[in-house]
């Protein structure tokens, strides 16, 4: 018996009217853990009952523990007929599992009916009894700590990143069951609710049992999602990134923290002292052996044909323009060559690495911010996709289908990454997309070299903090090096040496799916850029839908690249941070939505211009005409270059670099062309060096691909807009924040649409979008929407859905030209700061490389000693909220606050929702019923927060919105999964840093 | 191609102030949209039409989700459902509970019934006040009317506790639910031209003198517990005791000894001296005659209709200024303590000085 869990019940209030005759309610309530379920009194004729119930105790495995959710169920109590249910309350224990999370949860929670939504809030106090050493019980896994945050969490360090831990459980879907038919739709949806929690319980708990198998302590970047697979079932799967992480005193946290408000736009920069033991462990996990082959990968081996293909992706594949693979690779980025003297060292550290990494069966990590050292180089985009078709899970225990699904996916994404050059993989995630029988599994991240330093020390000794500085390249552009061979491309790029060391080569452009390094220098500010397509397809059954949507994929993916490589030039930009590609299925038509935040990375060459091209150079009109639109592209690439604030520096050695011998690659629309072609020579393009992005304008595609460029409408004055953490280039948020889920969906009348047709539509959705987030956020500017996610699905044949979170942040505007150069001085509490000064001075003055910033943070951090008692205290003090009143709960998609910090996380928030209305009209119709859920679901979440004794909730994110409806029957139906890591945030006030300044400037004068 | 559906949710709830305004004043959405993009808000900001419209709704979906706990302000502190910081609430709530004067003066006095919710359309169109807002001003009313009539205390205090509003609004309020309780009659056409708010200054001094609360704490406890309603209704023993005032105009000699006493302290300050001499038994008998005749609802309900045609009118026809008539009741009241057979100089103070004060109020064009 290893756990006691208590609960009582406070207290209601605002419950609904049960009993029309009296306007009151006579209501009890249900606690039910398991199969044990105990009761209240009936509080008769009151709508604010006051039960104060004893404790009830339930005594449970901790395996239960985890898996199950406490069920509280308020009722109303009638004499004579069947007691009337008002609504329930779940809740998840699991925070109370770990020592270091929440020891209590106390507070109001939403009393919730999925067909009614909130009547009324319940008060409830939980605790939970740990009795035994929890280690010896296999099955359960309490005190492993997940985070949904994809950088090391704030007054965490990281001992050891293990590396990836996957898992998924299937089950029958309830609605899906014969049973369903004859239950109201109130069972059917709760018993929904209540297996997929059991579900993600379970899950959670075998995650944690691979983590401590591994030997490590907490999961970051744990992401969980749903397929709802209809009739073939439900499964929930989840990835994330096994680290051993270790608490900082709460002194040295508060200064080895940076400041959000000011800190550069990094967040896993938090803990750069640690980089020395941030390694790889050493027991390695599960993989057997060498990892398979992906080549001997038996494509027709699983039941369903399997129509992704095992289409070997070799450098030739790729690099051809015809031969397009099924599942096409996304590799963009460096090209290149590691220079004369670098070139045997990195091979060499190539093999080092190789002996730890590529014995793990998957290199991957789900984090997409790294403390600094930790990455080495990157080399592009990975993505793999596959259709499958859908059957029947016979054997819920066994779920070997959809582990070999998603099995063969990974090894394709691995020899990806291996084509690249690179060992891992990281910003990592998954997704599908299911329209009836057909799903559509996905997975991308961004191959990476790490720094191979961490992996062969294998454990902390203290000689290797001296090794770190022996580092060839310096870290503020490191990354940028290609990890690739130069002679040995694996796709065409352009290489040049580095803008900013002159010692290596980068690409010409660089796509990742990651968040902007700290260190990295960029020039000017950053934007959101997204490409959009829609194609159409014939609506068939079985295989020969699947056939032709494995037939599509590979020219979305192609031409999604292309929308957003266009987008990027007419910025003047040259990567492209945080990319996610999503790709949706529907009966007729399919969806491609890419997003990302493009900048202007300092180390890398200025991107070309786009240079139009007309097929018939002879044709007087057609020359007019491409004349006119070069101009505009022209005109806009200017005006986007003072808009965001891109004026890199001028640099005379521009022929430093040597031609790069490559062939010159043609693609269908655009190519990448080295010399000056003769057709082309009398457009001169004002950026249009050697390098320049030529369309040609053959076909209505480029056409519509043209407009479509010059359409997007860049944001209003005063507005950013970004994909990413935060915004390049700017550095001083204050503390305003609004976060915010937006959903619209379309209902295409037209049965007569065509693709370009279908584009217009859905790029105007996405702008029209984005126009209506900034009118409605027009009176917090200066700011900028951080984080956009946008969601794309076709709930239905005619209807297309987009959803989006994201946070509006507002910062200074008159500090935001440039890092304020006092801040280093004011707010030296934060080496992180002073560590990212250096890569502006660096590209300014490109010939030095200066390993000192490293030096300087580390032997500053090693010395911070905790901060006195006294202050520990206060801050404990400063967050005990106000009785009575609602606690304000602030949500945000991103993994900080700005202006705050984060001083304790109580555990993560993984919920799900479902509502059902019968009466849709009376509710103001779908827009009506889904506003309420919404907002539903933000109370449900804020009130579990507040309960566990938090004020914000951190890396939150909705990662489903199902929405069903039949507005002839006047019904809809929608489910809605939120997650996000609940936490303690105290503000930053002056006080609190001038202090924390003098204390940290003495103990480092001190020890020094 | 149609939007199906369009939702904009915050975690702190967002809210135009100039779009409440239109919600609340019964604007329909596509009304709404007009009156925004009149207002200049698309010049100031670069939008379209459709941005304006699906903001409007997305706003007025969540007025609408509001608007049930704004009928009873305390939950919208509690309430889960909104995350609101508290000065927006207050603002939410003030707002929700301001009224138009136009609307409110034509329903002072009434009913608060389902008839007279029937004749809000004649009123909409009378006063130009959309429909929708004469109802939620005509169900605040209703609304509050009705939480305070169970209520014991301080009737401006109960308002404002209950429903959080300011004090002036609490005030106001009083006022209205003191006219509806006493079914004081306000529509006369001889009293349109007094405002809600001199009506409103009545009420309070109304409240303030002639309730039972307003005799004081010690008072009420010797008089058989009687606090009930003690704000809203009159003060029973009060109106008794006006009757005695009756023997100012019934005994010729005081009455007479009344007259020579005002008419010597106004001789020579006033150019309607002679009016008001001519005048002051006509005038003596209209007010003393009021005051004893409030024992009767009737006559508290035309209370301020006799006010009106017993000394308003007369002293208006005779030109007298707004000083003259301030001069005369001041004289007018104090003389009445230097009768020496006249015993009732308590009542006598406690009901010229209201009255003198809802004159003073009243007496303008």
């Amino acid at each position: 018996m290893p756990g006691k869990l208590k609960a009582k019940i406070v207290a209601g209030r605002h419950l609904p009217v049960m009993d029309r005759a009296s306007d009151l309610t006579d209501a009890f309530v249900e606690v039910k853990f398991g199969n044990t379920t105990f009761k209240t009194d009936v509080c008769p004729k009151s709508l604010n009952p006051q039960w104060n119930s004893e404790w009830f105790k339930f005594e449970v495995d901790d395996e239960d523990l985890q898996d199950e959710p406490l069920q509280i169920t308020v009722l109303d109590h009638d004499t004579y007929s069947a007691n009337d249910a008002i609504g329930k309350v779940y809740i998840d224990i699991d925070p109370l599992l770990c020592t270091e999370a929440a020891s209590i949860i106390s507070g109001w929670f939403p009393i919730y009916d999925t067909i009614h939504g909130i009547r009324g809030e319940i008060n409830v106090l939980v605790k939970v009894e740990l009795f035994n050493d929890l280690n010896r019980f296999r099955q359960s896994s309490c005190g492993v700590k997940f985070f949904c945050t994809t950088s090391i969490p704030y007054s965490y360090r990281a001992v050891m990143v293990h590396g990836f831990v996957e898992e998924l459980v299937v089950n029958e879907d309830p609605e899906y069951q014969w049973i369903d038919r004859i239950r109201t739709p109130r069972a059917s949806n709760e018993a929904r609710q209540r297996l997929i929690s059991l579900m993600s319980g379970e899950l959670q708990r075998k995650i944690g049992l691979k983590v401590l198998e591994m030997g490590g302590n907490a999961v970051v970047g744990y992401l969980q999602c749903f397929d709802l697979e209809g009739e073939s079932g439900l499964v929930v799967r989840a990835i994330g990134t096994a680290c051993t992480l270790e608490k900082f005193s709460s002194g040295s946290a508060s200064i080895t923290c940076p400041h959000p408000s000011t800190a550069p736009p990094s967040n896993a920069c938090n803990s750069p002292k640690d980089g020395k033991e941030l390694v790889f462990g050493e027991e390695l996990p599960l993989s057997s052996g060498p990892p398979t082959p992906f080549r001997a990968l038996p494509s027709s081996s699983s039941s369903p044909p399997p129509f992704s293909p095992s289409k070997p992706c070799s450098r030739q594949s790729s690099s051809s323009d015809t031969d397009l693979s099924l599942t096409p690779k996304t590799g963009m980025g460096s090209g290149g060559s590691a220079g004369k003297e670098a070139g045997p060292l990195k091979t060499l550290l190539r093999q080092q690495t190789q002996t730890t990494l590529e014995q793990r069966e998957f290199p991957f990590f789900t984090l997409t911010s790294f403390p600094p050292g930790f990455l080495v180089h990157v080399g592009g985009v990975v993505s793999a996709r596959s259709v499958k078709l859908l059957d029947r899970i016979h054997n819920p225990d066994e779920p070997e289908t959809r582990d070999a699904w998603w099995e063969e996916i990974r090894q394709e994404i691995k020899s990806h990454a291996k084509a690249l050059g690179c060992h891992a993989v990281v910003g990592y995630s998954e997704n599908t997309s299911i329209c009836e029988e057909v799903c559509i599994l996905s997975a991308s991240g961004t191959a990476a070299i790490l720094n191979p330093r961490y992996m062969r020390e294998g454990c902390l000794d203290v000689g290797s903090i001296d090794h770190r500085f022996d580092d060839p390249s310096p870290p503020n552009c490191g990354f940028c090096h290609i990890p690739y061979d130069e002679l040995n491309m694996p796709f065409p790029a352009q290489l040049a040496y580095c803008y900013q060391c002159r010692r290596q080569k980068v690409p010409d452009v660089l796509f990742t799916t990651i968040d902007l390094p700290a260190e990295a220098a960029v020039t000017g500010k950053g934007c959101l850029i997204q490409a959009r397509l829609c194609r159409l397809k014939k609506k068939a059954q079985g295989e020969v839908n699947a056939t032709a949507i494995s037939n599509l994929l590979p020219f979305m993916e192609y031409e999604l690249h292309t929308q957003l490589m266009n987008k990027l030039k007419l910025r003047s930009m040259n990567a492209l941070f945080g990319l996610h590609i999503q790709i949706s299925v529907g009966e007729n038509m399919l969806l491609g939505l890419a997003s990302a935040t493009g900048v202007y990375l300092t180390a890398l060459p200025a991107p070309g211009g786009i240079q139009i091209a007309g097929k018939t150079p002879g044709d007087l009109n057609n020359e007019q005409h491409v004349a006119a639109i070069q101009k505009r592209i022209n005109d806009a690439i200017a005006k986007n270059k003072e808009l965001y604030q891109i004026n890199p520096p001028e640099l005379t050695d521009e022929g430093v670099g040597s031609p790069i011998p490559e062939p010159r690659q043609r693609s269908r629309i655009f190519r990448s062309h080295s010399e000056s072609s003769d057709e082309l020579s009398e457009l001169d393009l004002s950026h249009g060096k050697k390098d320049a992005f030529v369309l040609e304008i053959d076909d209505t595609d480029a056409v519509e691909d043209i407009h479509s460029l010059l359409t997007d409408a860049p944001p209003p004055a005063g507005f950013h807009s970004c994909s990413t953490e935060t915004m390049p280039g700017i550095y001083n948020w204050t503390s305003g924040i609004q976060m915010f889920t937006s959903v619209r969906v379309l209902r295409l009348n037209n049965t007569n649409l065509t693709n370009q047709g279908l584009n217009k539509i859905f790029t105007d959705l996405c702008e029209n979008l984005l126009k209506s987030f900034y009118f409605k956020l027009r009176s917090t500017v200066p700011c900028c929407l951080c984080h956009l996610n946008f969601t794309v699905a076709v709930p239905e044949e005619e209807l297309v859905q987009v959803s989006v979170t994201a946070v509006a942040m507002t910062f200074d505007k008159d500090q935001n030209q440039e890092k304020p150069p006092e801040k280093a001085t004011t707010k030296g509490g934060s080496e992180t700061e002073d560590q990212l000064q250096f890569p502006l001075e660096l590209s300014a003055d490109s010939s030095s490389t200066s390993p000192q910033p490293s030096k300087i943070s580390v032997s500053s951090l090693e010395h911070c000693s905790p901060l006195p008692e006294g202050r520990s205290r206060s801050l404990c003090s400063s967050r005990s909220f106000g009785v009575g009143s609602v606690t304000m709960v602030k949500m945000t998609p991103l993994s900080f606050l700005p202006g705050t910090r984060i001083i304790k996380y109580l555990g993560i928030i993984n919920m799900f929702f479902i509502r059902e209305t019968t009466s849709l009209r009376e509710e103001g119709g779908v827009s009506g019923f889904l506003h309420s859920f919404i907002a539903e679901v933000f109370a449900m979440v804020r009130a579990h927060v507040a309960a566990l004794g938090g004020n914000a909730v951190v890396s939150y994110s909705m990662k489903d919105c199902v929405l069903m409806e039949n507005p002839n029957k006047n019904q809809a139906q929608c489910l809605i999964n939120v997650s996000g890591d609940a936490v303690i945030c105290v503000r930053e006030t002056d006080q609190e840093q001038t202090t924390n300044t003098g204390q940290t400037c003495g103990t480092i004068d001190g020890a020094t | 191609m149609a939007v199906e559906l369009d939702v904009f949710v915050g975690n702190t709830t967002i809210m135009d102030e100039e779009v409440y305004q239109l919600w609340l004043d019964g604007y329909t959405v596509n009304d709404a949209v007009r009156a925004r993009m009149e207002g200049g808000v698309l010049d100031e900001f670069d939008a379209t039409a459709d941005v304006l419209l699906s903001d409007t709704m997305d706003q007025y979906r969540t007025f609408q989700m509001c608007e049930r706990l704004l009928h009873s302000p305390a939950k919208l502190a509690n309430q889960l459902l909104f995350q609101i910081p508290p000065h927006r609430q207050t603002m939410l709530i003030e707002r929700y509970y301001a009224f138009d004067d136009v609307f409110v003066r034509e329903v002072l006095g009434k009913k608060l019934s389902k008839g007279t919710k029937k004749d809000l359309d004649d009123i909409s169109a009378k006063t130009g006040v959309t429909l929708k807002s004469c109802r939620r001003q005509f169900d605040n009313f209703k609304r509050i009317f009705k939480v305070v009539e169970e209520l014991k205390g301080p009737l401006v205090e109960n308002i404002r506790q209950h429903f959080l509003l300011s004090d002036k609004l609490a005030r106001d309020y009083a006022a209205i639910v003191f006219f509806a309780n006493n079914r004081f009659e306000t529509g006369k056409k001889k009293l349109q031209y007094i405002t809600f708010q001199d009506f409103a200054f009545c009420a309070g001094q109304l409240i303030n003198n002639w309730t039972v609360g307003a005799v004081g704490e010690g008072l009420c406890k010797t008089k058989n517990n009687m606090v009930e309603d003690m704000d809203v209704d009159l003060d029973k023993e009060f109106l008794q005791e006006l009757k005695e005032l009756k023997v100012l105009i019934t005994d010729k000699d005081l009455l007479d000894q009344h007259k020579s006493l005002v008419c010597t302290a106004l001789r020579g300050k006033t150019k309607a001296f002679n009016e008001m001499e001519a005048n002051f038994k006509n005038l003596s008998r209209g007010l003393v005659n009021i005051a004893t005749k409030l024992t009767n609802t009737k006559d508290v309900r035309d209370f301020f209709i006799d006010l009106v045609e017993k000394f308003i009118e007369p002293c208006r026809s005779d030109r007298w200024t707004a000083a003259d008539v301030k001069l005369y009741l001041t004289h007018y009241t104090n003389s009445a303590h230097i009768l020496d057979t006249f015993k009732h100089q308590v009542v006598w103070d406690r009901y010229m000085g209201v009255i003198k004060s809802c004159i003073f109020k009243m007496y303008h064009d």
